[in-house]
């Protein structure tokens, strides 16, 4: 392929994919809020064009008619920085997700991503970890209370998850040898059980929820927890500041989903339908099913939302470095074992899963032996309650 | 001039510019975020270098942990209301830049040398542009050097162990 | 691009954090530039590494990496526990041995 060709695919691809997310995050803001509606039995907004579907427009334009309020005892420069830091990694994160198959045009393929790095998977882990920056320099340059125990609470969510994610992902790796996204797409096949999320079934639901904690969504939004912390980090931030920080969380989930399906649900693959049709339809059928895939993904998120409460901050802990950290090694160790002992796919899906059960169930035996049952003093970072337990399940 | 010599002037300004900013800035946190610009420039040269999966682990380790905990502890500690904490003296600070001009020059001495050592300067004219893969790495990490790399397990583990004792609370011993 | 300015580049880096520690009295900004310092040997180790076409010098990085994370795992602890003792981490101040 010439270079000119490159370049220009390169950046149509870019201006597609980048639009593309902008809409997505709209829609996903007027879906959410009719969603949520839909779920408590109420209507949501309907009232701005069909079905509300102008409302995200309506809010965009209020966003930016509002004053840019900046307010005296803020650090300027972090506090101005701030939702920038947050948005950049949500939207470069995306450079190397294949959101389909190739798709020929004019006599050349163009695969339909716009970096595939060989590095892939890692590029992906080092953006998202540097999410983290923006929440904790607006939290800290917004100079309040409020704000900095968002911050806090944030920094160390993100840090003790990140680890989950991190793990959870190298049985996949270890199945696939490869860091780079095509291929682990291309490796898992065209039906659902040969799909990476039943091999790896329990390191799939660690890194899902940690992923739900990264993007600071609920069940774990403890970082701007509205009923503590007012907004959490966002609490001093008004207009297009923060709505570049509601932006960017509604990008980093969009992300995430489409992360999740190209790791673990088979990215563009269903039931060979994306080899009907000619150069053209096929590609643009894989990423119609790619996209589809990524908004069935992301209607959990808001379902989830509006189905566990928020936990407690040391129950968020003891979760993550409990139950997750755990059952991602194990996960690990089982795959590389059974993958070397039988080389089978099946027996690795079926060993990871009794597995992540015995491990679970031990340590869950483990905190409910420890636990004393009249505490003299009342220290709340000690104690298990059954809601941590619960959320195993 | 090739685009490898002007990434190199790029990615190698910013991060001296980045590392010059470490030592100058009066606060920590602003030092902190000079240093996480300096470390993703370090990770571009690594990248010209062809070490991808270096490149990658340095943004995930020390710019998405290592200064995540730096950021946590000066938020933690709240340093910015603390005064006294600037650098030192005029005349110190004189004999400390001698002194740092001194080093440089000898590393810039020992640099410029550096290709006289023949078995460097025979191996430089073969190996140009070289891609190290990921799994290149992990062979030499799991077979010639697979003590050293359970050694550094062993150097995590002990790290965990003294970072509880340290911050253990009095009190809770009996527990 | 020859191997002497990666090398040149990462002796600077490398004097910059001697020059950080020698000047600052911030316990934890005089950690921040013994960072800088490990960066710049990591640099020096990956340059070497491409100009002799193997991969032990990144296997070496790989090394420092996690004796720094370690490193700063500890000294980060105690610098908390030690202004938690002395309200400062101006290391100039905590100069005796006795808490």
């Amino acid at each position: 392929m010439p270079l000119l060709v490159l370049i220009l695919s390169s950046i149509i691809k870019i201006v597609i994919i980048v639009h593309l997310l902008l809409i997505g995050v709209m829609a996903m803001i007027w879906s959410e809020r009719r969603v949520s509606g839909w779920m408590q039995d109420r209507l949501g907004p309907n009232r701005v064009g069909p079905q509300g579907l102008l409302q995200p427009i309506a809010d965009g334009l209020k966003f930016m008619f509002k004053e840019d309020l900046i307010p005296d005892h803020v650090d300027k420069p972090l506090y101005v920085l701030a939702p920038a830091m947050l948005l950049v990694p949500a939207l470069v994160t995306v450079a190397v997700v294949p959101f389909g198959n190739a798709i020929t045009l004019f006599g050349y393929e163009i695969p339909l991503q716009i970096a595939d790095v060989n590095i892939g998977i890692l590029y992906v882990l080092a953006i998202t970890s540097l999410g983290v920056y923006g929440v904790v320099l607006g939290a800290w340059a917004s100079n309040n209370k409020y704000s900095l125990l968002g911050g806090l609470r944030s920094s160390a969510q993100m840090i003790s998850y990140e680890l989950t994610l991190g793990l959870a992902i190298i049985g996949v790796l270890m199945l696939t040898s490869s860091l780079s996204l095509r291929t682990i797409a291309v490796e898992q096949g065209a039906y659902p059980w040969q799909w990476n999320f039943l091999i790896h079934f329990p390191a799939f639901l660690a890194f899902t929820t940690a992923m739900y904690a990264e993007t600071n969504r609920l069940p774990f939004d403890l970082a701007e927890a509205e009923q503590e912390l007012v907004a959490g980090y966002h609490t001093e931030y008004s207009s297009m500041k923060f709505a570049m920080f509601f932006m960017a969380e509604y990008m980093n989930m969009i992300v995430g989903s489409a992360v999740t399906v190209t790791l673990f649900l088979g990215g563009w693959h269903f039931f060979g339908l994306e080899n009907v049709g000619g150069p053209v339809w096929s590609g643009l059928i894989s990423f119609g099913i790619f996209f589809v895939k990524t908004a069935i993904f992301l209607f959990v998120f808001i379902w989830v939302r509006w189905t566990l409460p928020r936990f407690r901050y040391d129950q968020l802990m003891n979760f993550g470095w409990k139950f997750l950290l755990p059952v991602a090694l194990t996960s690990i160790v089982v795959t590389g074992i059974l993958w070397i002992a039988t080389g089978s796919r099946l027996i690795v899906g079926i060993g990871n899963v009794i597995a992540a059960f015995i491990v679970v169930s031990i340590v869950a035996g483990l905190l409910v032996m420890n636990k004393t049952p009249e505490p003299a003093i009342q220290d709340s970072n000690r104690q298990i309650t059954p809601s941590a337990l619960d959320a195993i399940e | 001039m090739n685009p490898e010599q002007i990434l190199f002037i790029f990615f190698g300004a910013i991060s001296l510019i980045g590392a010059i900013a470490v030592i100058s800035f009066r606060h920590p946190i602003y030092s902190a975020l000079s240093l996480i610009v300096t470390f993703f420039a370090q990770a571009g040269l690594f990248v010209l270098l062809g070490a991808h999966f270096v490149a990658a682990v340095q943004v995930i380790v020390y710019a998405g942990a290592i200064m995540v905990l730096f950021l946590f502890v000066i938020m933690l500690l709240n340093l910015g209301t603390l005064s006294a904490q600037g650098a030192i003296g005029g005349k110190l600070k004189g004999f400390a830049i001698i002194l740092g001009i001194l080093l440089a020059a000898e590393g810039i001495y020992i640099a410029m040398n550096a290709l006289n050592d023949t078995a460097v300067a025979s191996a430089e004219a073969a190996a140009e542009s070289v891609t190290t893969t990921t799994y290149d790495i992990g062979e030499l990490l799991f077979t010639k050097y697979l003590l050293p790399f359970e050694v550094t397990s062993l150097i995590l583990l002990a790290a965990l162990i003294g970072v509880i004792v340290l911050v253990k609370r009095e009190g809770q011993e009996e527990n | 691009m020859p191997l002497e300015y990666y090398l040149v580049l990462s002796a600077l880096l490398f004097t910059i954090g001697v020059i950080g520690v020698l000047i600052r009295r911030n316990a934890i900004i005089i950690f921040m530039c013994i960072e800088l310092m490990l960066n710049a040997a990591n640099l020096a180790f990956v340059a070497i590494s491409r100009s002799l076409g193997e991969a032990t010098g990144q296997v070496f990085v790989f090394f420092v990496m996690t004796v720094a994370a370690a490193e700063v795992a500890i000294g980060l602890a105690i610098i908390v526990s030690v202004f938690k003792h002395r309200q400062t981490i101006n290391v100039d101040e905590v100069n005796s041995l006795k808490g």
